[in-house]
């Protein structure tokens, strides 16, 4: 008993440590961000005027508001194509999908900096787009669909699929049953991928500054006024601001995922624990 | 569940004893292609074929459904039955044949254009919708006005006892009511046959029972056909008109339950339906049969003279009287005797076979009791086959090739090399080795099957053939052994087309 005791104790303190080296540096820029000193490891007592500032600085609404554009519209085209790429994949053969799957993952190993540089040279020089938002969308959507691709086909796979035959069985046509039964049920993983898609986007500083020069994003932003300015006090704030978007996101992913499991389980358990 | 079987065949006994005997030896209305007319036809399938990678689930398959029955695909899992109903829902198309719906061939028609509806196995429900939507679901697509859909689902949910469920989430319902939203949702549609996949696979016991009753008593009110399909023997003999055995792809035979039950057309029949004693033997002449070195009158005819052929004898058809009593047939010893509630049953060693019985008196285990059988309970049934037959060419002097291999033979009718021909293998020229060395050619047993005193094996070669052999002991399935010919036994002819 003793044993298990000190055991259980030792992972417990394993576990905290952890937890702290992890987020140390994010606590200690959450913890300063609430106060006005110019360097952190200064207190000058809690204040929101970082944040005031935040909000009120017409770069910083810029870089924001660009953010949002592309990251919202990557990520609704994302949903589009990755959820529609899903269904054919996961309708494939084994081998086939197996070769899809695989290509599907090399995007999302693939180091940026690669994939940047091959969209730089394809808007340089195969493909010409006036328009820099509209050349920062289309990459931002290419990098975000595999990550919908990836939250869609679990759920698929998770899904009776004798459901599908039933609606094609009670006369409905093949689209309308993809449309009246297949997507309703993906719903939920559809909207975990599109946060995941939005996070990756908003998170995304290589790809965009090589893409676009002129259209300046958060990461950007962060990245030109460190190398002009150095650490200024309100980036502080805004990297809390980014975080927390974020951890919103995450708790949006878990929360559907957990309800649509529990439900799952729900009618597997009435049926009374037969396969 | 044995309980209930065993009231079902107390019923059959009964109403055996009541008739005459002419009449119990009359074949009952079976469903075949011919005696059904044209306009009685609901569903036919015509040489129909389904190949799954290489795989043949259903072979060359026949078959007509009367309207208005209640008919079951009986078999066991992977027979093939599942895959027939799932053909005739248009959900697989097949590698060969027709299928036909109301005598309109619909083999190409898909699922959502057919007058069918189906029960899926695990219900399929849609679990984003609440139970009335779910029922719904198919009168929306027709586009009929809400209101006439509101009262349609409303009955529906009435004739399944669920009033006042409608807006309830699927996720709250237990299994029994998860498959009564699901027999709703496909008979909301009205259509002409429903088709119906283990759908009490899921429950348990009681509410199995339970649903059965419902089902029947659904079908009779309803007037509808119902297509079910079943691993379960005793659900087939309850709640059918009709049943189709399967084995294999093929089907096994065809007919009422009673039908079934009291005269399977084959040992595979006999073994599956019901607890049975199967022995092979030969029939001497008419309504006499030759079995465990005795001869027996039965009351079976019209077998050519000292044909091989196999019989089976439930286990109440066999009577235990004392030793040395002058009714008993055959001397065995009690193995083993269990009280089963309504009867005993008991394992008796008799002339080197081991028959089970069921019996309401008890004999004790290590008795020696004398037993016998009245002739109308041995039913003889044909052999499935009593020789392997393989195509091949002579390749010399006294060789011959099949299954690629090469066999020498005695070439008594000169056959010269170069020659297609068929040849000839009986079971007893056939023996199986452990190891495949040993034996003139490797393969996999597919399938072995309890015969008394013997198995017959089926054995599964490379060249995709198959070799059936009688062997005293039981091989397991999927095990790799070697075949032995005798090469004085191969019997070669020539192709009858080429003389």
């Amino acid at each position: 008993m003793s044993k298990q005791k000190k055991t259980l104790l030792l992972s417990i303190v394993f576990l905290v440590i952890m937890i702290i080296l992890t987020y140390l540096p994010v606590a200690i820029l959450t913890v300063y961000s609430f106060t006005e000193s110019k360097t952190i490891g200064v207190w000058n007592g809690f204040s929101f005027e970082l944040y005031k500032e935040l909000f009120t600085d017409d770069e910083i609404l810029t870089a924001l508001k660009n953010t949002l554009i592309i990251g919202l519209s990557a990520s609704a085209l994302a949903v589009v194509l990755g959820t529609l790429a899903a269904i054919g994949i996961h309708s494939m053969k084994k081998a086939p999908r197996m070769v899809m799957e695989s290509i599907n993952q090399i995007t999302m190993v693939n180091a940026d900096i690669v994939t940047a540089i091959g969209f730089m040279l394809l808007f340089l020089f195969v493909i010409f787009i006036p328009n820099d938002y509209a050349s920062l969308i289309i990459a931002h959507t290419v990098i975000c669909t595999p990550y919908v691709i990836m939250s869609v086909l679990p759920r698929l796979s998770q899904l009776n699929p004798n459901v599908y035959e039933a609606g094609l069985d009670l006369g409905a046509t093949p689209v309308r049953a993809l449309f009246s039964i297949i997507l309703p049920q993906l719903i939920p993983a559809v909207i975990a991928g599109f946060a995941l898609a939005f996070t990756i986007s908003l998170d995304d500083f290589t790809i965009s500054t090589f893409v676009s020069s002129s259209v300046e994003t958060i990461p950007r932003f962060l990245y030109n006024k460190l190398k002009v300015k150095g650490v200024m006090p309100v980036l502080r704030a805004l990297s809390v601001f980014i975080m927390a978007a974020v951890f919103v996101v995450l708790i949006v992913i878990n929360f559907f995922s957990m309800r649509t499991e529990r439900k799952k389980q729900q009618i597997e358990k009435n049926l009374g624990g037969a396969k | 569940m044995k309980k209930v079987f065993k009231a079902f065949f107390e019923k059959f006994r009964r109403e055996k004893a009541e008739r005459p005997l002419s009449e119990t030896a009359n074949t009952q209305p079976s469903v075949e292609i011919h005696p059904l007319k044209k306009s009685e036809r609901i569903i036919e399938v015509q040489g129909l074929t389904k190949v799954f990678d290489g795989v043949t689930v259903i072979d060359n398959m026949n078959l007509a459904i009367k309207k208005g029955e209640f008919v079951t695909l009986l078999g066991p899992s992977g027979c093939g039955k599942t895959t027939l109903l799932r053909i005739i829902a248009g959900f697989e198309t097949p590698t060969e044949g027709q299928v036909f719906l109301e005598n309109v061939n619909v083999t190409d028609v898909p699922p959502y254009r057919r007058p069918v509806n189906t029960v899926f196995q695990r219900y399929a429900l849609f679990p984003h919708l609440n139970v009335f939507k779910n029922i719904a679901y198919g009168l929306k697509i027709k586009k009929i006005d809400k209101k006439v859909i509101a009262e349609k689902v409303n009955a529906a949910l009435k004739m399944v006892d669920l009033e006042g469920y409608g807006h309830r989430d699927v996720s709250s319902l237990s299994g029994g009511q998860q498959q009564r939203v699901a027999i709703a949702r496909a008979l909301v549609c009205e259509p002409k046959v429903l088709l119906l996949d283990e759908p009490l696979g899921a429950l348990d016991l009681k509410m199995r029972k339970d649903m059965q009753e419902e089902l029947m008593a659904m079908h009779k009110r309803l007037g509808i056909t119902f297509l079910y399909v079943t691993h379960d023997q005793e659900e087939a003999l309850t709640m059918s008109d009709t049943v189709v055995v399967i084995n294999d792809g093929v089907i096994q035979q065809i007919g009422t339950p009673k039908k079934i039950y009291d005269e399977p057309a084959n040992a595979f029949v006999a073994d599956f339906i019901g607890e049975s004693n199967i022995i092979s033997g030969v029939m001497l002449k008419d309504f006499c049969v030759r079995f465990l070195g005795q001869d027996f009158e039965c009351v079976d005819k019209g077998f050519a003279k000292n044909e091989k052929v196999d019989l089976v004898i439930r286990p109440e058809d066999i009577k235990v009287y004392p030793e040395g009593d002058e009714k008993g047939q055959l001397v065995g010893k009690v193995l083993s005797s269990i009280f089963k509630g309504t009867f005993y049953q008991m394992e008796i060693l008799a002339n080197e076979y081991q028959f089970t019985v069921q019996s309401t008196k008890e004999s004790k285990e290590g008795d020696t009791v004398s037993i016998g059988v009245k002739p109308d309970g041995i039913h003889i049934m044909k052999k499935l086959r009593s020789t392997n037959t393989f195509y091949g060419k002579v390749t010399g002097e006294d060789t011959v090739e099949f299954c690629g291999t090469e066999f020498t033979f005695n070439n008594v009718d000169g056959i010269e090399a170069g020659t297609d021909v068929e040849i000839s293998v009986d079971f007893d020229a056939v023996s199986l080795n452990d190891d495949e060395t040993d034996g003139d050619l490797g393969g996999n047993v597919s399938q072995t099957l309890y015969k008394g005193k013997y198995y017959q094996v089926q054995v599964y070669t490379d060249t995709d053939e198959d070799f059936f052999t009688d062997t005293v002991d039981d091989w397991d399935i999927n095990d790799r052994i070697g075949i032995k010919i005798d090469h004085s036994k191969i019997v070669v002819k020539r192709l009858e087309n080429e003389e």
